[in-house]
């Protein structure tokens, strides 16, 4: 690897350390569901962090995104707090959602996170949505929706896209390519050439990127926004990367060689961005605290998690509905 | 007050919440053209193709991108044509929009409407009869409405567009050439509350939708006697409870029609309610009179296997009541 020309090393540190925060955020919570402290179902996202920063970057509070099951780093990068994302992991009363949702469906609207989603897929129409009712009131924000590589065999992706360009809608579709559709490989099960084929057939713009090469996401996030917010309608992102752990946290992913595993490891994007930053003249020093300050921020938000209360039982009667709530027989 | 039909209140309805608030606004497939049936017909000239929003055959995104829309502060309204072709979203109806509320710990509302038309009509077959009431109204979250006249489809769509939970709104396709009076007016139709068709003291007849039409046939024949209190109970969740379990506590029988497959069907919960509650008052079986659990089928005969009949009612009425 050769030091690049231009490269803007306070920028590339910012994403250093919002995907140091994203890995520790994960691992901590891999941890606590080994420990029986996180008792649902985790999807992590360690070897995609830097989709996640890489877009996010971009993106004002106000505006908004929709996310999956595998959406912590999105939501840790759009600016919500890891601590309430933490203690929702926890099933705790501080949880961003009360500790009504979970990993599955950690939500923060107040930073314009729409949602993770426990369907593959269905985060693409609520991402059209908003982004039709923006369009309706004339707000000009922009929508960013991430999904998987496996969500585009489902029907609702190629609803959302034409719909996003028949009503020239302000969204940025990030496809995060991990190469696996749950515990298979996506290319195992997918006809034609790709997602950003598939795209393009609907007329919308596409463009593939290394997506663990995070200056390169940022680059191309900037200029396929840009076009959004330009009014220039849907833009499309496919950035490759890879899982570097099972579907869930408790799948080992032995369907894969080990030596495959290992040779991803090398890819690791915040390895490569801290091999850029320090070709630039950051000391390793540096980058060690940005990741001991991130892994303290997140032992900090584990520790308050821990220490939380449960939600009371009567919140499970909360926000069902209006008309008609409350009712036991 | 005015003389219009079911049709048209719906549409009047939906013509004075869209004056009423910018917020409201209708997508579907065809709607300007009007619709399928003719029932949002002249509303793109008023309200411009922003508002009524022509959409690809694309239920799941209809469904989804209003859940979306909902959230943002929209109040959408969604045709779906059929509630046969509301099966096609039914995650995003179902997973989506009845939970996203709860899921998030309340930081969003969904106050949208879902107009699923139902029933058997003109030998629409297995895919374009059903009437799948009882199975929204088993999920949490939604709000599930069959209006039953002309005057409540105009009440109710009202509520239900201001309603701020989602909304399935269920008129009977049967019914849109069905006129009465409305009164334009008049305050929105409450949600959950049922209305009493007439009083009577031997028996409690609870019906909704298209087996409304049935009972008052049945009513003709039977001529006033036994006397008969008929409840069209028009919300389906959260129903009535109060009106029909003061009702059988007066009258101590319970028959229940509904258009709807009878097994499982929302019948099926109230006489369960009632057997719960009035087990003690009951001075017969409770009864329920509903569909089959077959498809409906094409040809005229077969379809009126299906139906509930008026003369079975009227049996099943003199049984109950000796």
């Amino acid at each position: 690897m050769v030091p690049r020309a231009n490269i803007d090393v306070e920028r590339l540190l910012a994403h250093y350390r919002t995907m140091c925060r994203i890995r520790a955020f994960e691992e901590a919570a891999e941890a606590a569901h080994k420990a029986g402290q996180v008792t649902g179902a985790v999807h992590l996202s360690i070897g995609q962090e830097a989709v996640a920063s890489g877009v996010c970057v971009h993106l004002a509070r106000e505006d908004l995104i929709t996310t999956t099951h595998r959406g912590h780093g999105h939501t840790i990068a759009k600016g919500a707090s890891p601590a309430a994302m933490m203690a929702e992991l926890f099933g705790r009363a501080t949880g961003t959602c009360h500790g009504k949702g979970g990993s599955l469906h950690i939500a923060d609207f107040s930073v314009g996170m729409l949602g993770a989603n426990g369907v593959v897929a269905a985060g693409l129409t609520i991402a059209v949505g908003a982004a039709h009712a923006l369009k309706l009131k004339g707000e000009r924000r922009a929508v960013v929706c991430f999904f998987g590589d496996g969500a585009t065999n489902r029907g609702p992706f190629l609803e959302s896209l034409n719909w996003a360009k028949l009503f020239e809608l302000p969204v940025l579709f990030v496809c995060e390519d991990n190469g696996f559709a749950a515990m298979t490989r996506t290319r195992a099960v997918s006809a034609g050439p790709g997602p950003e084929a598939r795209a393009e057939s609907l007329g919308i713009a596409a463009r593939a990127v290394d997506g663990n090469d995070v200056a390169a996401v940022d680059e191309s996030a900037a200029e396929l926004l840009a076009r959004v917010r330009a009014g220039q309608g849907p833009q499309f992102l496919l950035a490759r990367t890879y899982r570097l752990k099972g579907h869930t946290a408790s799948d080992a992913a032995l369907y894969r060689a080990a030596a495959e595993l290992e040779a991803r490891k090398a890819d690791d994007p915040i390895k490569r961005c801290g091999e850029i930053l320090t070709l630039n003249g950051v000391a390793e020093s540096r980058l060690a605290s940005l990741a001991a300050e991130a892994r303290g921020e997140i032992a900090a938000a584990v520790e308050a998690a821990r220490a939380a209360p449960w939600p009371a039982a009567e919140l499970a009667w909360a926000d069902v509905q209006d008309v008609g709530a409350g009712r036991w027989r | 007050m005015a003389l219009m039909s079911y049709l048209e209140a719906g549409k009047t309805a939906l013509a004075a919440e869209m004056r009423a608030d910018r917020a409201v606004w209708a997508l579907g497939e065809d709607l300007g053209r009007g619709g399928v049936f003719g029932q949002y017909k002249g509303l793109v000239e008023e309200f411009g193709p922003e508002r009524i929003v022509d959409t690809p055959i694309s239920e799941a995104t209809i469904m989804g991108a209003a859940v979306g829309a909902a959230l943002m502060g929209t109040r959408p309204v969604v045709e779906m044509r059929f509630a046969d072709f509301a099966l096609c979203a039914v995650d995003e109806l179902v997973n989506q929009a009845a939970k996203a509320r709860y899921m998030f710990g309340g930081q969003g509302r969904v106050p949208l409407v879902v107009r699923q038309p139902i029933g058997m009509w003109r030998s629409s077959a297995a895919q374009h009869s059903q009437s799948l009431e009882g199975w929204y109204a088993h999920i949490p979250g939604l709000v599930v409405v069959c209006p039953g006249t002309p005057a409540d489809n105009y009440g109710l769509l009202r509520s239900a567009i201001r309603c701020d939970d989602p909304v399935v709104y269920m008129e009977h396709k049967d019914m849109w050439g069905v006129t009465g009076e409305v009164d334009e007016a008049a305050p929105p139709t409450p949600l959950g509350k049922a209305r009493l068709v007439r009083a009577g003291s031997e028996l409690t007849l609870v019906a909704w939708s298209g087996a409304l039409r049935a009972v008052e046939a049945a009513l003709e024949l039977l001529a006033g006697r036994p006397s008969l209190e008929v409840i069209d109970l028009r919300t389906i969740y959260p129903w009535d409870e109060e009106m029909v379990l003061h009702s059988v506590r007066r009258t101590g029988r319970l028959l229940i029609v509904h258009e709807a497959v009878e097994t499982g069907g929302f019948g099926a919960e109230i006489a369960a309610v009632a057997a719960e509650e009035l087990f003690g008052v009951l001075k017969a079986p409770i009864r329920r009179l509903a569909a089959p659990r077959i498809p409906v089928p094409y040809s005229p005969p077969l379809e009126a296997v299906c139906k509930v009949s008026p003369a079975k009612i009227v049996e099943t009425v003199r049984a109950m009541v000796g």
